[in-house]
């Protein structure tokens, strides 16, 4: 088959991410032609600003160099500007006259800095902040030279003043408006931010109107005068006014353009052979001035030049992050409270140097401008471009999730941005600060995604993932988009999120992982060791009874039903319903601890004993042993029901209200076997003193005199999440029963890893409450699908013990090593 | 001298799933992917000595148990951008027969 040829026009940050998703999904479809007017390769531009202020270098930032393009035989054509597009004949013309055919074109051209016309402006030491070739000048400026004016206070303007203040020049920016950053920043951030920049050397005047730049005897600028007659001297003038879509060649190639080249969903211009990407683009009248959109825009369109022809772009919702380092700074969404039905929620500590508002319609934030913490900055955003409603949460919303990261996740106060290079951000794999900043900045990562595959950091636990957020938008700044939790793709296999696989699953009545994979064109033949456990267990929650388990898709725990332990060997903890016990299961214990030679007998927090360190050849024995004596397994290992902790309640104290061991027992056993998205934790207290720690389960039962409370959502692990009020029952049935039904509810619509605490901040407890307290139907329904589901469990354990084939998988196969 | 030693059937082994071998140069594990290949080796992961043998197997890889390094099982090489390697071990099946080559 003749290869198809693509030319592209633009060597840049959104060009070269379209080609690179290309070749991911279509590596030999096309032959392909890059012509770049600069004489680079592909590079990190939002990076000019640490090489302009010191902190890297123009090597640090390549981030494709000419052997990638060799590699994937690209045509690679530098420092060759596209002078025109012959539509009819399908060709491109460059500026050395030399033609090249396409049958598709990808026109990637980026923006051009706008330059006011003001007089002088075309004297040499007048430049504007683009490129590699702007920065080299700056920075031999500035061995050279002592005054700096930067005319513009945006992102790039300051940006540029604070990088040539680093390198010792007296830098005074200039602006025409009242306050800085005016479309990232209300007028009280702003002010902060000047503050803090001044305290650093920055000069500011503001709203001043340069009238002309000054010619010195050298030829050279010598001073800036405004409009007010104030003069000042300047051998350097930057301007950083604003970008405009670099549209020319499209439009001398009557290509429809609106203040920038217009583009549909799909990324294509009015002629469908030709589409177009980044800075240069208005789609559907936006024109993104930040890397992230146009890196949607890129995989959109690489989907389309694929043939796929599934993706649409349908816009992007941004944030501003300054790349200062040493300042934080965030905005994202619309943060100008001022329209009607709006309200801003303030804090404002002009010592403390902090500033936070949160702007909200109709119970949903719509936008966030934080100054001096932004540790909330990522947590915002999503909700934002999540549209959550923030009602039941609102009156807390200011005062954030992570008033404290820097540690484990648990308390503190440190700030990213202000973080030494050597704190610890990640607590489980020990990745500190500058090792993160160091590979965003080396390798060119600009997801969560790449800096955990990467650095390891926020790869296990989690904790730590908002800090990793901001570490990332700190150093690439609005580069860094996370995207909207509900289209989050389950893993690098799919492109679909847990939502539209769960769903999926339902509606097309699957039932086994080879189908599924089928039907939603998953891109590895059998998936991962992420994708696949969340698979099985979609499946079989969703089709009990129809769809088979698969153990070889259980993390190896709930294969081998015990915990696997750091040196190979596993753990045991036996059922102990409600935390009961009785003289003769310890007996058997004390005795299995003995005959196996077990290493650790420990309490376990969750009430009931451990064996630790047993030979996974000895697991069955152990269980024979146990189970003779009627123990079975504690599942302490599985993404399932794990403890009912119990008070001693009204039998025995003296406070006591209602039965609580017993009420522990009978919702242990009734929900003996109960797979679910994750671990499950209940808890029954006899009174409200809640001596078994009911408000911070998965489910908690607090015995009162006219009967019990249940709360729900509690979390007492990485992140302590106080239960929720769910409603007041007066029986023990009730309590049965409305837990079952709740608990179902999550088996049905929890995502894979979701704890009940973050099921319910994602669907809302009203949702929960409508279904299980108000509907008595459907509560009804769901709490026999619970039942159903359950009924035949049978004890793994006692399986293994019993059945040949399974017990094999125990086994060594001892070698017959003949000499040879 | 290398030999080749018999292990067990094939169908002893679960597809996607793997057996351990005690050999004198420690534990091996025998890998059978969902399409019936066979590959060995050495049980300990490179990381932190995770027991390979107890990962998910998918397509010609497993991920270690303990930290989720990937490693693929023809070569034992950590897949990018991790960094490590596993010894492998040549395994071959015959008439529904697993052979292990011992070096
Ligand atoms: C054995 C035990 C510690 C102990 O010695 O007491 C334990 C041990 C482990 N916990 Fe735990 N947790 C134990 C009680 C708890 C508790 C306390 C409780 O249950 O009352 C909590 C906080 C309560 C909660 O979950 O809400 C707890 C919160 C966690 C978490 C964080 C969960 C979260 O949603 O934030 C993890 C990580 C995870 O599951 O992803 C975890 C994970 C683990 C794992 C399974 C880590 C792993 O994947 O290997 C540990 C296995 C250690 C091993 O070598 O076997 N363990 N873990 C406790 C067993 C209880 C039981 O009888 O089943
Ligand atoms: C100093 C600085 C800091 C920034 N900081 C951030 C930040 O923190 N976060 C963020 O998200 N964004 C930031 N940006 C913006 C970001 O860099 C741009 O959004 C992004 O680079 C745009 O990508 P693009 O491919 O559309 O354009 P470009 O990267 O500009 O690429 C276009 C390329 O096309 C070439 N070209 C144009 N016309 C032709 C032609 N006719 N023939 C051949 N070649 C042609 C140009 O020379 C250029 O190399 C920053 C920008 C600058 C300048
Ligand atoms: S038992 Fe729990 S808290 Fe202790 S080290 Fe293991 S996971 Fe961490
Ligand atoms: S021991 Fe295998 S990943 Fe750590």
């Amino acid at each position: 088959m003749r290869k198809e040829n693509l030319v592209v026009v633009g060597n840049g940050m959104a060009g070269m991410r379209a080609v690179e998703e290309l070749l991911k999904l279509a590596p030999d479809l096309y032959r392909i032609t890059v012509f770049g007017a600069e004489p680079h390769p592909n590079y990190n531009r939002i990076l000019l600003s640490p090489v302009l202020a010191g902190e890297m270098t123009i090597q640090d930032i390549v981030l494709n160099p000419l052997a990638w393009y060799a590699e994937h035989g690209i045509a690679l054509r530098l420092g060759r500007t596209v002078a025109g597009i012959n539509r009819a004949r399908r060709t491109v013309v460059a500026d050395d006259g030399s033609e090249v055919g396409y049958d598709r074109l990808l026109l990637a051209t980026g923006s051009t800095p706008f330059m006011p016309p003001i007089p002088g402006r075309d004297l040499p030491g007048v430049i504007s902040y683009r490129d590699i070739r702007d920065t080299t000048e700056m920075i031999d400026a500035a061995g050279r030279y002592r005054h700096a004016v930067v005319i513009g206070g945006g992102l790039l303007g300051l940006e540029a003043a604070n990088g040539l203040r680093q390198r010792g020049m007296d830098v005074t920016v200039v602006h025409l408006m009242p306050w800085l950053m005016e479309r990232q920043l209300d007028r009280a951030a702003a002010d902060l931010l000047q503050a803090s920049l001044e305290a650093r050397g920055l000069k500011f005047l503001m709203e001043r109107q340069t009238e002309a730049l000054l010619r010195g005897e050298s030829g050279r600028v010598v001073a800036v005068r405004f409009k007010d007659g104030l003069e000042i001297p300047a051998d350097l003038v930057v301007v950083a006014a604003g970008i405009r879509p670099n549209t020319a060649l499209a439009e001398s190639a009557k290509l429809h353009c609106n203040r920038g080249i217009v583009v549909n969903d799909t990324m294509q211009t009015y002629d469908p052979r030709i589409y177009a990407v980044g800075e240069c683009v208005a789609h559907r009248g936006i024109a993104y001035g930040l890397v992230a959109p146009l890196f949607e825009q890129a995989k959109v369109c690489a989907n389309h030049l694929a043939h796929f022809g599934i993706a649409r772009y349908t816009g992007s919702v941004t944030s501003t992050k300054l790349k200062v380092t040493g300042i934080d700074l965030f905005s994202c969404g619309d943060f100008m409270a001022e329209k009607g039905g709006v309200d801003a929620i303030v804090l404002h500590d002009p010592g403390g140097g902090v500033y936070k508002k949160l702007v909200v319609r109709n119970d949903t934030l719509v936008g966030a401008v934080l100054y001096g913490d932004t540790a909330d900055g990522a947590r915002y955003f999503q909700m934002v471009k999540d549209q959550q409603n923030i009602h039941a949460i609102r009156d807390q919303l200011l005062f954030g999730q992570n008033a404290s990261v820097g540690d484990a996740g648990h308390a503190g106060n440190a700030h990213a941005a202000l973080l030494p290079d050597d704190a610890e951000v990640c607590g489980c794999n020990g990745v500190c600060k500058g090792d993160i900043v160091k590979a965003i900045k080396g390798q060119g990562l600009f997801t969560l995604d790449d800096v955990r595959k990467h650095t390891k950091a926020s790869s296990s636990c989690g904790s730590c993932t908002g800090l990793v957020e901001q570490i990332l938008a700190s150093t690439i700044g609005g580069a860094y988009t996370p995207a909207r939790s509900k289209d989050k793709a389950m893993c690098a296999c799919t492109d679909h999120s847990h939502g539209t696989v769960r769903q999926a699953i339902r509606d097309l009545h699957l039932v086994s992982i080879p189908a599924v994979m089928r039907a939603l064109d998953w891109k590895a033949p059998d998936g991962c060791a992420s994708c696949r456990p969340a698979l099985n267990y979609y499946l079989i929650s969703t089709w009990p009874g129809e769809a088979k388990d698969d153990p070889q898709s259980r993390f190896v725990n709930e294969r081998a039903h015990a915990n696997i332990q750091k040196d190979g060997t596993f753990s045991v903890v036996p059922r102990m319903w409600g935390g009961l016990t009785t003289p003769q299961e310890l007996r058997v214990i004390a005795d299995v601890a003995e005959k196996y030679r077990v290493p650790t007998v420990k309490m376990t927090g969750g009430a009931r004993v451990d064996l630790l360190g047993i030979r996974k050849e000895d697991l069955p024995k152990i269980w024979a042993d146990l189970g003779a004596a009627g123990m079975v397994s504690g599942h302490a290992y599985g993404k399932s029901i794990r403890t009912v902790k119990t008070c001693v309640g009204a039998e025995h104290c003296r406070f006591g209200t209602q039965k609580s061991m017993g009420m522990g027992v009978k919702l242990e056993r009734m929900l003996f076997g109960m797979w679910s998205p994750h671990k499950v934790k209940l808890a029954v207290s006899g009174c409200p003193r809640n001596c078994a720690e009911a408000g911070i389960k998965d489910v908690g039962v607090i015995g009162v005199d006219s009967g019990y409370e249940i709360y729900v959502a509690g979390n007492g692990g990485i992140k302590t999440e106080v239960a929720q009020f769910l409603c007041k029952v007066k029986s023990d049935d009730e309590v049965m029963e409305y837990s079952g039904a709740f608990l179902q509810l999550y088996r049905e619509e929890g995502y894979y890893l979701e704890r009940t605490c973050h099921y319910v901040a994602r669907v809302g407890l009203d949702h929960v409450k409508a279904a299980v307290v108000d509907d008595a139907t459907q509560r009804g329904e769901l709490y026999a699908r619970l039942r159903d589901a359950l009924q035949d469990y049978e004890d793994p354990w006692t399986q293994a013990v019993q059945q040949p084939a399974v017990r094999r998988e125990y086994e060594v196969i001892q070698l017959v090593e003949t000499k040879g | 001298m290398s030999r080749w030693i018999e292990v067990c059937a094939l169908d002893e082994i679960a597809r996607q799933g793997s057996r351990v071998v005690a050999s004198t140069q420690g534990g091996i594990a025998i890998f059978r992917t969902a399409d019936d290949r066979v590959f060995g080796l050495l049980d300990r992961c490179p990381h932190k000595g995770g027991p390979l043998s107890q990962g998910i197997v998918h397509g010609d890889t497993v991920t270690c148990p303990l930290h989720g390094l990937k490693l693929g099982l023809a070569d034992g090489e950590a897949v990018a951008p991790d960094k490590g390697c596993a010894r492998s071990f040549p395994v071959k099946v015959e008439g529904g027969v697993v052979w292990l080559q011992l070096g």
